[in-house]
Formats: structure tokens, sequence, C-alpha cells
């Protein structure tokens, strides 16, 4: 047992870090560092460096043109990504999907779709939550019928995020209304192009557009974009989740959300003194960061143990995801508290790079202010995506203690 | 990065199951807290024979050489059988501070002598009005004639009583509170001037206030160097918090195992209660509590051997916080989802929660060390 990084590791590190320095657009990453608002086209361009670099898809193996990095690796990268401030990678197509695909798809699909992801070519959505179906995901009634070549797909997706930009949607559908409800769904991957779909925004709670619904009217599919068998989509559905949930523990993002909060911390003053020497708060920061240590380590416990056991994800991913997902909420919340007073100003145009501030707020405004609220209001999102933390506990409960 | 044992470590593991399993029921486990020793003398001579007592000494001391990760493996064990032999003290702490500051012809007496369980430690490094600062150190010594003179208090000195020597931090110089000043001493329990006012603990273990009155000491009772004794004091304190934590992780699996078997078994309703959603979070709180528990538990054990102090300090201090707080949920609600089983001295589970309220107060509680850890930013 032993938590130091071996040389190699060390040295692919710094490799990481010079080679993220070195090739992240300045503009990306001045807007990563004040919190701006991130474009389609940042990811996108990101993504297009990383794939001529061979790092386009880190986390999938080399026979599907991934990097076939190892997951120390991986954490490390993640990790150096985070704090340098690169963007995410579309955790839809790349964590979600791929997997998927490399697990089920037939050869035809893996070899249309995963190097298009790995390219930045294509932006895929995921098409999973209804209007009556959350929690209850299998009772999701979007229904698919087959009809010569093709499916005939009716119904309502909703939450897609960032689905605004998609050029593909992959979709829990109806295609039997036999037996249990889980047996009648199937996995279909729609163009977003096709006619009769219609995406509509919904604004959050921080006045920001980044989740959709989608309607779908007589939406033709061609049956070869069926994936596996159909009405056996709800095992490739609960392999998917368990791959997005693994990246929902955000070491990375957490990481850097510390550092900037100390900043913040250090920034702030509190009766003249700086917020990070009031014990109460600094108490509050120990604790999150506490937190974070021990998910850092048992991240990387599960995944050695996943690794070392050459098998699958399992439910032991709903321990990081909620973890994971409250650490998140927390230091978001830290951030908002350590501006006071200042985060009360709605200013939605500083979420832009050439935001000026008047220069009466400007003299106690800090330029790292804007966003820090509504990114709290935003992260409540964490608990409750990807299976809220209740189902989660449901999880953990059903399969890993058996009650 | 490996989260491994070596084949070693887990065929040490696995004798002390054995152990345990075979020799270290409840039931006697019961009758030796209640007995005048407080522990078994047979399990520490198998202790012995098992190589634990030598584990964490270099090989050129008749050890094994072990580290803070084998150390954390049998702290665990420690734990889970809810040992009361005074390991963590005489060994751990104990040896620890012998084999890290004393002179080299101490070392060669003394440490094949513990290793074989011939010899007991205990760390008397508390004071009254010191809670758990290592510095508040009032307790006088006094170079006289080539030799030491002691007077002064110790507070909760864990295992004293069956100690055949105590590791004394006094003061040489300097006041209260000052971190320079402070030198050790060994002084023999039976020594002229030494008085125990023994007691058992909480957890069924065995401790003693010591007074020293006017102790004569030759001058090689001097373990390190004059005025110097903080930092080795501090040094084995933090060994013996890496060694609580993972003997609390070890109690805390054992706890959530017992509360799921009761979960499956106890029956309301018709129903076994663990088909109740809010028992069911409960238990998924706490097992999560476990699973973070074990990873700050490793985090210690790694620090332990730590070159750098401030890495190290910060690191335990934050484990043990940590620990704290993961122990307190757990032990609590095994109690409560046990009903009122969970309160009666007749199953293990009263007991485990007793020992990891113990843990928490003993070697700095969570505020203690969540201060700590907060201002070593």
């Amino acid at each position: 047992m032993d938590l130091k990084f071996t040389p190699d590791q060390e040295a692919f590190r710094a490799q990481v870090r010079a080679f993220i320095e070195a090739e992240l657009p300045a503009d990306i990453r001045a807007r990563s560092r004040l919190g701006k608002r991130m474009q389609k086209d940042d990811m996108t361009r990101w993504q297009k460096i990383l794939d001529r670099h061979g790092w386009g898809a880190v986390m999938w193996p080399q026979r599907f043109g991934g990097s076939g990095w190892d997951v120390v690796q991986q954490h490390i990268f993640e990790e150096e990504r985070a704090d340098i401030g690169a963007p995410p990678q579309n955790a839809f197509s790349l964590r979600m999907l791929g997997p998927v695909l490399m697990t089920f798809a037939n050869a035809a699909q893996q070899e249309y779709f995963l190097p298009r992801i790995i390219a930045g070519e294509d932006w895929w959505c995921q098409g999973y939550s209804e209007p009556g179906s959350g929690s209850d995901l299998a009772s999701l009634r979007t229904s698919a019928v087959r009809q010569g070549d093709h499916y005939l797909v009716n119904g309502q997706k909703t939450w897609n995020t960032l689905g605004q930009y998609a050029d593909w949607i992959f979709c829990l559908v109806r295609t039997s209304s036999e037996g249990r409800p889980q047996q009648g769904i199937s996995f279909l991957l729609i163009d977003m192009k096709s006619p009769g779909i219609t995406v509509r925004p919904i604004t959050m709670l921080d006045g920001e557009h980044e989740i959709n619904e989608i309607w779908f009217d007589n939406v033709r599919v061609p049956l070869q974009n069926l994936v596996g068998e159909e009405n056996k989509g709800w095992t490739y559905a609960k392999f998917l989740l368990t791959h997005e949930r693994t990246n929902n523990a955000g070491i990375g993002f957490c990481k850097r959300a510390l550092k900037k909060l100390k900043e913040i911390a250090a920034e702030q003053l509190s009766n003249g003194r700086p917020l990070l020497d009031d014990p109460r708060f600094r108490d509050r920061i120990a604790q999150v960061e506490l937190e974070l240590m021990a998910l850092e380590i048992t991240n990387l416990r599960v995944l050695s143990a996943v690794a070392n056991e050459s098998r699958t994800l399992g439910p032991e991913v709903s321990v990081l995801k909620i973890k994971g997902s409250e650490i998140q909420q927390m230091l978001a919340e830290l951030q908002m508290q350590a501006l006071g007073p200042d985060a009360l100003p709605y200013l939605r145009e500083g979420l832009g790079m050439d935001w000026v501030p008047d220069p009466l707020l400007a003299r106690h405004y800090p330029p790292y202010a804007p966003p820090l609220s509504g990114q709290y209001f935003n992260l409540r999102k964490t608990t409750i995506y990807a299976g809220s933390t209740e189902i989660q506990k449901n999880i953990i409960s059903q399969q890993i203690l058996g009650l | 990065m490996d989260f491994n044992y070596s084949n070693e470590q887990m065929a040490l593991q696995e004798t002390l199951q054995r152990f345990i399993a075979r020799d270290y029921g409840f039931e006697q486990r019961r009758e030796l807290a209640r007995s005048t020793l407080g522990f078994s003398a047979g399990a520490w001579a198998q202790y012995a024979s098992l190589g634990l007592l030598s584990l964490p000494f270099p090989e050129e001391y008749g050890g094994l050489g072990g580290n803070g990760v084998d150390i954390m493996l049998v702290m665990e064990l420690a734990g889970r059988g809810l040992l009361l032999e005074p390991y963590l003290s005489s060994v751990v702490m104990g040896g620890g501070l012998i084999r890290a500051a004393a002179a080299e012809p101490l070392k060669r007496s003394m440490l094949p002598r513990i290793g074989a369980g011939e010899l007991k430690l205990a760390l008397a490094c508390y004071e009254a009005g010191g809670r758990y600062d290592l510095s508040h150190v009032a307790c006088t010594a006094v170079y006289r004639g080539g030799g030491w003179r002691l007077s002064g208090e110790k507070t909760v000195v864990l295992d004293a009583p069956s100690a055949d020597y105590l590791l004394v931090s006094a003061r040489s110089s300097g006041e209260v509170g000052d971190s320079n000043g402070i030198s050790l001493f060994l002084v023999a329990r039976e020594a002229p001037g030494v008085s125990l006012s023994a007691y058992p603990t909480q957890s069924g273990g065995r401790a003693a206030d010591v007074g020293l009155e006017d102790v004569a000491l030759d001058a090689n009772a001097l373990i390190g160097v004059v005025d110097g004794g903080l930092s080795p004091v501090e040094w084995a304190v933090d060994q013996g918090i890496a060694g609580l934590c993972a003997e609390a992780v070890g109690i805390i699996a054992a706890l959530n195992e017992a509360t799921l078997t009761y979960l499956k078994t106890r029956k309301q309703f018709g129903v076994p209660i663990g088909k109740f959603q809010a028992l069911q979070h409960r238990m998924a709180d706490m097992l999560i509590a476990a699973e973070q528990a074990r990873s700050m538990a490793v985090i210690a054990a790694v620090a332990a051997d730590a070159e750098d102090a401030r890495e190290r300090r910060r690191a335990i201090s934050g484990a043990k916080a940590y620990i704290g707080q993961a122990a307190r949920l757990v032990g609590q609600q095994a109690v409560q989802l046990h009903g009122a089983m969970g309160v009666v001295d007749e199953l293990i589970v009263s007991h485990y929660f007793k020992r990891l309220t113990m843990i928490d107060l003993s070697l700095g509680n969570t505020d203690f060390h969540l201060e700590r850890f907060s201002n070593a930013p």
C-alpha cells in the first residue's frame, strides 16, 4: 500500500501539465479562471486540440481510439485539467455513450460514431428523463414503433443538458408495453436534425439556459440506429448511469474549487481581517477539505479495485456520487458565503468577458464575484441529477447491503 | 499509488483474525475487562510469538521493520476484536518513542525486550488543565548531583497500571506552554516517589493518574536531548493517533456488519425492519461514513511514516477529526438502529460504541484536531 505517485506517474503529470499549459487557448483559460460562461465552441475547440495530440478520449481503450490510460493516469489528467482551467470534455459523448457503444453496439455503429466523438464532430445529449419519469425512469413513455426500415418516435424528453447544441441524442424509448416496465425499453440513437424534433429551452434558477425540453413528433429513426437488442435498453441504460456516476465524484473540479475558495477567503475581509482567519469560516473550509481528502482516496480505492479484479464498476459508484455531489455543493456554498453582501448583486452581463463593472461597484466588488451565487444555485442540481441522492441510497441499500 | 496489501501483510492479517476468532470471543473479553489486570497476559505472549510486539522496530533491534500500514492492519483488527492489551501504549507509542529518540544502548537493551513481551511501557504526556496540549507541562525536571529529580503529576496515563516503565514528559526549562524546555524521561513504575491512582476506563482498558514526588533518576534516564522532548513526543502521539484511526475503522466496519445483520433479522410490523426506507438510508449513510473513514485511516497510516513533521501532523490531525465524526455517526446510529438492544451491556454493540467514543476523546478529540488541521493550511 502506497499513496505516493511513482516517478513514472509524476513524469506523466509533468507531461500532461506542460501540454495543457502550452495548448489551452488563452481566452478559454481566462474564462474558466473567472468562472465566466463557457460556450460550446470552447469545449469543441479543446476537444479537437486533445484529439490532435491523441488524447481525445483518455478514458477509452486504445482499440477504440482512446488513450488507454489506467485509472491513476486518468485521475492525474482530470486533476491537471481542472487545476489549469481547461474545459471538461463532453461527458455525454465520452463518459456515457462511449462505453455503451463500446460494450453493446455493433461494429458498424462503433466505427461510425466513436471516431466522430473523439474528433469533436458530434455533440451528444442524453434523452432519459421525461416529465412523468424522473426517479422512476423505467416508467418512461416516449414510444418507438417499428414501421418498415425505421422506428416512428413520439413523446417528450426533458432536462436535456446542453441539448441546444446537440447533433445527436441517445434516447431511451418504449418499444413494448408487455411485462415489467424495464423489459420494454430500447436504446436509440437519434439525429437531432430529423424532422419532427423540437427543442425548447428551460431557464434554470441561475437565469441561465443549460437544459431543455425535446419533443418528438413522428420522428423517423432508421432501424440501424438501435443499440444492441430491442427491449434490452434498460440494461444499457443502467450500465451508462454507472459510468456517469463515477465521474460525478468530480475530484479535480473540487480540488480546484477548494483552492479558489481559499483564495477568495484570504482576500475577503471580515472586521478588517482576512475571512480565512475567522475560525468559524475556516472550520467550515476544513470540514469540506477533509471530505474531499477522503473522497479522493475512496475514489481511487474503488477504481483500482475494479481494475485489479478486471470487472466493471458496480453500485459502489453511488457512494462516490453522493459524496462528490455534496462536496461540490458545499464548496460552491462557501464560495458564495465568502462574498457576504457582494453575493447579492445579480449581474448576468458579468458572466461575459468584456463586462466592466460600474466604478462605484468596482471599488468593492471583485472580478471573481459575478458567477458565484449563480453557481451555488446551479449546483443544487448535483444531488438531483444522475439519480438523486435518495435513489443512490436505495441502490446502496438494495445492491450493496442487500436490504 | 497502490492500495493492495503485500502477501506478508495478508498473512499477518489472517493469523490475527484467526487468533481473535478462537481466543478472544466477546464473553472472554468481558471477563478480561473485569479482571484485575484488565487484559490477557496470555494474549500478550501470543502477540510476542506472532511478532506483533516487534513489528514496527528495525531489524537490528530484533524487529520486523514494519511501517505505518502494518500498524494500521494490526490496529484495525484490534478494533474489531476490541482487544484490551496495551499494544498502542507499549509498542506503537512507547516503543516508538524509544526507537525514535533514545540513545543507542537503551534501544539495544529495551526494544528486543518490548518485542519479546517482557517489558511494557506507557506514555505520560498529559497534565491537568492542559487537555490535549502536549506543551502544557508543569511537571518539573531538575538536574542535580549528576542525575535528575522529577516532581509533578501526569493525568489519565493509558495503560500505566501494567507498565514496567513510564515515559514522562517534564519541564527542564521555560514556562508551562513553551515548546522548548520539555525533556523526556524513562521512569520505572515502581521507582521510589512514583505513585499511581489507577482506574478502569469507559471502554474496558486501564489508566492511572501518576504522582511524581522528587523521583531520583540517573543521568541516562533522559531520552533524547535536554529541552528537546516535545517533538519526539508529538511524533509518538501521532503514531498513536494513526493507530487509533485504524482501530476506529475496524470497529466501524464491525458495527456496520452487526447492524446490517440486525436489520435483516429483527422483525416488526411483520417484516424485517431493514425493509423500511428510513432505516435503509441511515444504513447507507453508515456505509458511506465507513468508506470515507477507511480512506482517512489510510492517509494517516501513510503519513505516520512521513519525514516532514508538518505534513505528517496535518494529515494525521485531519484523519483524527474526520474519523471522530464518522465514528460518532456510526456509533450512535448503530445503537439507535438496534433499538433497546443497543443500550444493553450483553450485546457487543454497546461495547463498540463506547470504545469508538473513547477513541475520539483520546490523544486529541475532533475539535482539537479540526483546529490543528485548519490552522495548518
